[in-house]
């Protein structure tokens, strides 16, 4: 790979996406597009990249969702779809939720390199999206030692 | 004033009602967002609400509050933690609809008790402790960094390097 990978940074709004953004100097140097479930945090995430003397990233917009709400659900799968297709991400870090599971399953059909990161919120528990997105990206990780096993998600440390 | 935050997806009455009648009684202001409501949802009588604030005024709600009230989420202890600020938390409780699974009992069983990070176990125990938090603040004692642990930013970093 080159030096500078295009990264996507895809998580939904609320502490998925606040976890997500604490990772941010590991994609210094990258080409960084995030995408999240709300319009509201663009300046933030111009800021931020700024703050550490980067290029302002791309940011998208993807339809929210939550479990009720299966046709927005298929929207959102639609949108996360069409944005890979367009960015084609080298790799994709993702926090979450059902954002995140959609971009590791589509992005991996599209020769991306996937990784997951369990919320730090699943302490006892993996939770339903990273038990089906986990396994199926290039790297699992969770946030707490004591879920961490063979075949099952590594730990590397915690956002906090 | 006390800052009320139940996250942006979900209602959580019980919450809200228990804060709103402490509210009916108490001298310091509360504001609360409330989160999506139904139009089954409580809606409270006693403090400013909002279902939604946009990023820039949550912020400055964290920062001008003495106490954050809140759901066991993580949105809301990073947060807390960063502005440090006293949170006293009430996890969601999938038993009684309020969330997909159990997991905020274990985030507050977890973060309980680290240095400005209270639990109530359930909502009867929130009016003594809102009493207490307020006659007797107690907020963390360093503010979060910034960004996750230097370890695993190094992991993600090797992964997306390849």
């Amino acid at each position: 790979m080159s030096g500078s990978p295009r990264v996507l940074a895809v998580a939904s709004a609320g502490g998925h996406w606040i976890q997500l953004l604490r990772l941010a100097p590991a994609w210094d140097g990258c080409e960084v597009a995030y995408a999240t479930t709300s319009a509201d945090f663009r300046d933030h995430v111009a800021r931020l990249a700024a703050s550490r003397g980067q290029p302002a990233p791309g940011y998208h917009v993807l339809t929210d969702a939550n479990r009720w709400q299966k046709l927005r659900l298929l929207r959102q799968a639609v949108e996360v779809l069409l944005l890979l297709l367009r960015l084609r991400p080298d790799v994709i870090v993702t926090t979450g939720a059902s954002v995140g599971y959609f971009a590791i399953r589509f992005g991996r059909l599209l020769g991306a390199r996937t990784l997951w990161l369990d919320s730090i919120a699943n302490a006892k528990e993996l939770s339903l999206s990273g038990a089906r997105a986990g396994p199926i990206a290039h790297l699992w990780l969770t946030q707490w030692p004591e879920l961490a096993r063979p075949g099952g998600p590594r730990y590397e440390g915690q956002v906090l | 004033m006390i800052f009320l935050t139940v996250g942006t997806q979900e209602p959580f009455d019980r919450l809200v009602r228990a804060v709103d009648q402490w509210a009916a009684t108490a001298t310091m202001p509360v504001f609360g967002q409330l989160g999506a409501l139904t139009p089954a949802s409580y809606r409270p009588a006693h403090m400013e609400w909002a279902e939604f604030l946009p990023a820039r005024l949550y912020e400055e709600k964290v920062a001008a509050c003495r106490l954050m009230v809140a759901h066991a989420g993580m949105g809301s202890i990073i947060s807390a933690l960063t502005a440090m600020k006293p949170l006293l938390m009430l996890p969601r409780r999938a038993s009684l609809g309020e969330h997909r699974n159990e997991h905020q009992l274990a985030t507050a069983e977890k973060f309980a008790g680290r240095p400005g990070l209270h639990v109530a176990a359930d909502e009867r125990e929130l009016p003594a402790l809102l009493d207490r938090l307020l006659a007797a603040p107690e907020a963390p004692e360093a503010a979060l960094s910034a960004t996750a642990s230097p370890e695993l930013i190094a992991a993600v970093r090797r992964f997306i390097l390849g």
